[in-house]
Order: C-alpha cells, then sequence, then structure tokens
C-alpha cells in the first residue's frame, strides 16, 4: 500500500563518521551480549524470565545515538537496549533484574519496568501502551517548560492497535507536542504475528491518519535507523511538533524467556536472522576497513568484562530487606 | 465567613491553586469551555479542553505529573473512569513503587457520583472502593463546601494522585466556607455531632443522612456521635476507633455498594481493634448489587436514607434489650 504522507525512506547512507559508527557497534555488542547473559542467568534459576530485543538493537542505539542529553526518553517492556545505549551501567541493570537492591529501581521493578531518571528514562511501562498514553504528559510538560528537550517514545506493533496509539497521536498533533514517536515494529506481539492482528501493512499507514511527518526506515541497518532518527529529532526539536518513525525490524529470541518459538515460521526466522544487525555493521565496518580482526577482537573482550564485572557486582549485591516491601508507594 | 455553594467552593480552590502555584493546571472534556473565569485567568496553556478520550487525558496527566506539573483533571462521571483506569492504577498507582522511588504523581482526578440525576447506570456509578484498593492512590469525598474547597486545596498540593469524588447533589448546596488559604488534610475525619451512645459514620451525602438521623435519635433520647470520614484512603482509623470505644455501636452507611466496600473496611476494623468495646453487632447500610437504575424513584431507593440510619441505629439498642 502507498501512501503519500509515509514515503519518506530511509536507505543506508555512508555519512555517519566512523568514531560514531564505532560506538555503535560497541553499544550494540554490548546490548546484545547483556540480554544473552540475562537469558542464561534465567535458565540457570538465577533471575526471572525476560523479555529481550535480541536483533533490534540497531534501533535502540540508532534511535540513542540521535538524541540529545537531555532528551527524554519512553518504552516499554523491552527496554534494556534503549536503557544501555543511552548508558545505563551493566551491573546496576543485572542488579535490577536479579531483584537486587543495587539496581536502578532498588529491585523493585526487575527486568520489565526499569526506569532511570538520571538517565532521562523518564518513564517505563509494560502495560501496552501505556507509554503512548503518558508520552503525551512528558510531551505536555516539555512544551510548558518552553524546554528545547524532545520526548521519545518506543512502542510495539502491538501497542500501536491498542486505542491508546490514537489517542496519543492525535493529541500530540493536536496539542503540537516535541514528541518522535518510534514504533519497533518487530513483526510480533507476543504469540500472535502482527499479520494476524493488524488489517494494516504497517504502523505507518496509521499514523499517516494524523497530521504529523511520517518515516519509515530498515531498523536492521543501524546507519539508516540513526539517519532517520537525527532527521526526525532534529524536525521535533525545531518545529516542536510531533513526529512518528517506524523501524521495520524483527525479534529473533521469543517474546518471554524462556520460549521455544515453536511457533515462528522458520523460514522467516531464518532469512532475519541472515540480516542480523550486528553482524551487517560489523562486516561492513571490517569491509571498508574501519575495523580490523584485532580491534573487532578487543571490543568484543571489552564488552564481556562489562558484563562479567556487572554480573559480579549484581551477585555481590544485596537484596532488599523485607521492610522493603511496603516503602516507596507514596510520596 | 462567607457562604458557598459546593460548585462555587470548588472554583474558588482551583483558582487560589492555579494562582499560588504555576505547575498546576486543569484539563479534560469542556473544561475550558465551563470554566470560563479560569480560562480568563489563567489562559488556554493551562485550562485545556481536551478530545472525548478519557484514556489519554489521564495518561496526559500522569505523564505530566512525572515531569513535575500538577494537573487536575475533571473525567465528569465517574463510570467514565472506566477508560481512565490503566493511566490511575497501573501507572499513577504503581509507577511510584516500581521505580524505586524516582517519580512522584502529583495529580488530581475529580469526578461526579452519586443518586440524584436519574440518568443511569453508565453514568452513576459509586466507584470509590475501587480506587481505595489500588496502592498508590488516595481517595477523597466530601460532604460540604468547606471540605469540598479544604480538601481540593490539600489534593492539588498533595505528591500523590488523588481521586476526587463529589457527589453530585450536592453541588447546589451552600454552606459556609472559612476565608482564606484554608486546606482540610487527607485523612483527618470530621466529627459532625458529639454524642456517647452510638457512632453513625457516613461520607459524601450520606453524611446528612447520619445527621437527620441523629436528630431523630436524639428525640428518643439516644446522642448520636456522626463521624464524616471525608476522606476514604488514607482512612482514619484513630478517629473511627476513638469513637466507637466511646460508644460501643456502630452504623456506617454509603451509597456505593456493600460487598467489599468502605463500610466492610470500617466494620472489620471495629471487630479488629474495638470488638471489646462493642456491644452489639456492626451494622452497615449499603447500595444493592445492582447497577443503578435510570429511574429517579428506584434510584433514591439505592441510597441510605436518614430514616434508614435511625432504624439501623435503633435496632442496636434493641439487642441488648
Ligand atoms: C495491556 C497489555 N496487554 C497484554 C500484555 C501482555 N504482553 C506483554 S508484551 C506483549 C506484546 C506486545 O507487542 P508489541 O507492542 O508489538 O511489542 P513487542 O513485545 O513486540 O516489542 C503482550 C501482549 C501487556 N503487557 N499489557
Amino acid at each position: 500500500m502507498s501512501n503519500p504522507a509515509r514515503d519518506k525512506e530511509y536507505r543506508m547512507e555512508s555519512n555517519t563518521d566512523n568514531t560514531t559508527l564505532l560506538a555503535m557497534l560497541e553499544s550494540m555488542l554490548r546490548i546484545r551480549a547483556y540480554e544473552e547473559k540475562a537469558a542464561a542467568l534465567q535458565a540457570q534459576g538465577q533471575a526471572p524470565g525476560t523479555c529481550t530485543a535480541v536483533g533490534q538493537e540497531a534501533v535502540a542505539v540508532g534511535v540513542v545515538q540521535a538524541l540529545a542529553a537531555d532528551d527524554l526518553i519512553l518504552t516499554n517492556h523491552r527496554s534494556a537496549g534503549h536503557l544501555l545505549a543511552r548508558g545505563a551501567d551493566t551491573g546496576r541493570m543485572l542488579a535490577e533484574v536479579m531483584g537486587k537492591s543495587t539496581g536502578y529501581c532498588k529491585g523493585k521493578s526487575g527486568s520489565l519496568h526499569i526506569s532511570a531518571k538520571e538517565l532521562g528514562v523518564v518513564l517505563t511501562s509494560t502495560i501496552v501502551g501505556a507509554e503512548l498514553s503518558l508520552a503525551t504528559g512528558v510531551g505536555l510538560a516539555l512544551a510548558m517548560e518552553r524546554s528545547a528537550a524532545i520526548a521519545v517514545c518506543f512502542f510495539g506493533d502491538g501497542a500501536a492497535c491498542e486505542g491508546a496509539f490514537h489517542e496519543s497521536l492525535n493529541l500530540a498533533a493536536l496539542w503540537r507536542l516535541p514528541i518522535l514517536y518510534v514504533c519497533e515494529n518487530n513483526q510480533w506481539q507476543a504469540f500472535v504475528h502482527r499479520r494476524e492482528a493488524m488489517a494494516a501493512e504497517s504502523v505507518g499507514d496509521w499514523a499517516a491518519a494524523h497530521p504529523m511527518p511520517c518515516a519509515s526506515v530498515d531498523g536492521n541497518d543501524a546507519e539508516a535507523v540513526y539517519a532517520a532518527a537525527a532527521a526526525a529529532a532534529a524536525q521535533v526539536r525545531s518545529s516542536r511538533q510531533p513526529y512518528f518513525l517506524e523501524a521495520r525490524t524483527y525479534r529473533l529470541r521469543g517474546h518471554y524467556e524462556p520460549d521455544d518459538q515453536h511457533y515462528v515460521d522458520a523460514k522467516e526466522l531464518a532469512g532475519w536472522r541472515g540480516r542480523d544487525p550486528i553482524a551487517a555493521l560489523q562486516a561492513r565496518l571490517l569491509a571498508q576497513g574501519v575495523l580490523s580482526a584485532e580491534s573487532l577482537e578487543r571490543l568484543h573482550q571489552r564488552v564481556a568484562a562489562d558484563i562479567d564485572n556487572g554480573l559480579a557486582f549484581a551477585l555481590a549485591s544485596p537484596y532488599p530487606a523485607a521492610e522493603e516491601l511496603a516503602t516507596d508507594v507514596y510520596a | 465567613m462567607q457562604q458557598l455553594t459546593v460548585n462555587d467552593a470548588v472554583s474558588q480552590a482551583l483558582a487560589e491553586e492555579m494562582r499560588r502555584d504555576a505547575k498546576v493546571l486543569m484539563f479534560g472534556e469542556g473544561v475550558a469551555t465551563k470554566r470560563h473565569d479560569l480560562l480568563a485567568e489563567f489562559g488556554p496553556e493551562r485550562i485545556r479542553n481536551t478530545p472525548l478520550a478519557e484514556g489519554i487525558i489521564a495518561g496526559t496527566a500522569v505523564g505530566a505529573a512525572a515531569m513535575g506539573l500538577r494537573p487536575v483533571v475533571d473525567l465528569l462521571f465517574a463510570p467514565f473512569l472506566c477508560y481512565a483506569m490503566d493511566a490511575i492504577v497501573n501507572s499513577a498507582g504503581k509507577l511510584r513503587y516500581l521505580s524505586g522511588g524516582q517519580f512522584a504523581f502529583p495529580l488530581v482526578v475529580m469526578t461526579q457520583t452519586g443518586a440524584g440525576w436519574g440518568v443511569g447506570a453508565q453514568h452513576n456509578h459509586n466507584l470509590e472502593a475501587w480506587f481505595v484498593h489500588s496502592p498508590g492512590l488516595k481517595v477523597v469525598m466530601p460532604s460540604n463546601p468547606a471540605d469540598f474547597k479544604g480538601l481540593l486545596k490539600a489534593a492539588i498540593r498533595d505528591d500523590n494522585p488523588v481521586l476526587f469524588f463529589s457527589d453530585l447533589s450536592l453541588g447546589y448546596q451552600a454552606g459556609e466556607v472559612p476565608d482564606g488559604d484554608c486546606l482540610v488534610p487527607l485523612g483527618s475525619a470530621a466529627t459532625r455531632r458529639v454524642g456517647g451512645d452510638v457512632t453513625l459514620i457516613g461520607y459524601g451525602k450520606t453524611v446528612a443522612a447520619c445527621l437527620q438521623a441523629s436528630d431523630r435519635l436524639a428525640e428518643r433520647g439516644i446522642a448520636a456521635e456522626v463521624i464524616d470520614l471525608r476522606s476514604l484512603k488514607p482512612l482514619d482509623e484513630a478517629a473511627i476507633l476513638a469513637s466507637v470505644r466511646k460508644t460501643g455501636r456502630l452504623v456506617v452507611a454509603h451509597e456505593a455498594g456493600r460487598l467489599c466496600g468502605v463500610g466492610a473496611e470500617v466494620a472489620a476494623l471495629a471487630a479488629e481493634h474495638a470488638f471489646a468495646a462493642l456491644k452489639a453487632p456492626v451494622i452497615r447500610l449499603a447500595g444493592p448489587d445492582a447497577p443503578t437504575p435510570g429511574n429517579i424513584v428506584l434510584e433514591q431507593a439505592g441510597a441510605p436514607s436518614a430514616d434508614a440510619v435511625a432504624a439501623a441505629a435503633l435496632k442496636l439498642f434493641e439487642s441488648i434489650a
């Protein structure tokens, strides 16, 4: 379906500087390693189940790379990539996942609702669609403060099927709120394929009904995501109006650990595995000579050491005292 | 002291708080149309009409509150809270806790409830107990103009989400309201009449029923103590228990359904902490487990009347005879 309001399509661009690309690669590697560690901890019974976003790292890293330090992020249950790309500490993240008091939320969030005010990750909600409903309030506050910052709301194609999606976009357009909506269309809504749940081919078809710029991007191409997000963020920043960006990607692991993915079409999965965003960026940087085999090895080692140190910190951290059960309920 | 209607007391509270604190803003369906005085004074940025979409109204309030604004939203009639439930209960009530205390949600949700309009169950449903049952929220339901003003001002200044239920039949009721910046703290009940023989507890409109009942009881030589809860969460447990310990008899009345209602909590409190003082079983008067009919006669039949409260109290004296 062609859509005049959504014909802006970002393709691979090679005008991102090498330092940025290398930083993005490292961030993607860290997110992948972190999520694989979280899944492994679950399998060993050392942590509860968790929602990973393996395969979607390019969206998190590409978008966050395009933000200014004071921009704010709202996210959902699949948030680890957004937080880590924003600079979250792996130790405090793992501590939170394991319920330790040194976690970002004192061990009260678990893996699903980690927010970190100090990193500008202002709200994380695991009620599908709630992130969209809260985003207008964050955007309203930025607008009323005459802030230069913008709010970015990450959500899935499943959330777009909730009424809150249209309510949020309508109000943001009406009240001219500085919100960058980033739909991570990973083709899955828990155990239901997007095609089974959406009559439209893309979420952009719906967003285009609202008066705001819309664009879509290959979410497995980190550089293209970065370019698209940078253009989008710049437009939100200058226009103080919302913008909708859809990143087409794929959830390579299951919905929630553990998940044997028996319901997934093997051919579809294999096709997307072949388009792994980390492998793609790595191959490109190696081919261009930006990255050598040795420096890639060093990157991997640095990331592995970071995860190991983080895990050691989390393991050594205490659980909250039982009295914490009823603290932080009221201000 | 000034004489004000409940509606005017609410308007005064809103204006005073908006004047006092630039972070206070109000939005909802028709808010800017109906509260034109506020619109004229504070402008369209702080007094906003919204689309007809309670989910996003509430969600916007929650997101704005997390950012430090102090939104007051008007969701019109309590049944419409169902659309707003997610943002209020799952976000405002829980995200402070889940974030380890990183965020506060200083917002007020105003809504009307109670029999008196005859428009049926989809516009009238006494839902206060739902919110009392939800952690992280506070709930108030005043009975007179002074409390409407003082509680609303306190609710706006509170750093937690507060549900502000207005019994719609009280809107034009007039009463004395103290001049000046007069706050009623959340969590404090008011003793409306002092007596030593029986405790009558109500909130919202049933406070008047309890007061009328106490007049009737006085004619029979029974001195009733009347307590107006006004704040359902936090609940003034000390005031309830002190009165029950003094009188040994308790009638609690509200319009909302009896099952798991606020009256059940009050009765359980008395049983748990003042059992030795009780001279008779606690009586709860409440609405039926039925949707509110769109019929004035039936609608009124569901609300505990002064006669019903007085009769219940008398029964407590029969049981010892
Ligand atoms: C209101 C609500 N309904 C259902 C769920 C259960 N649930 C958790 S994640 C999820 C899938 C969400 O899909 P999408 O928005 O596309 O995000 P993705 O998980 O694909 O990243 C579901 C159904 C929920 N958390 N909240």
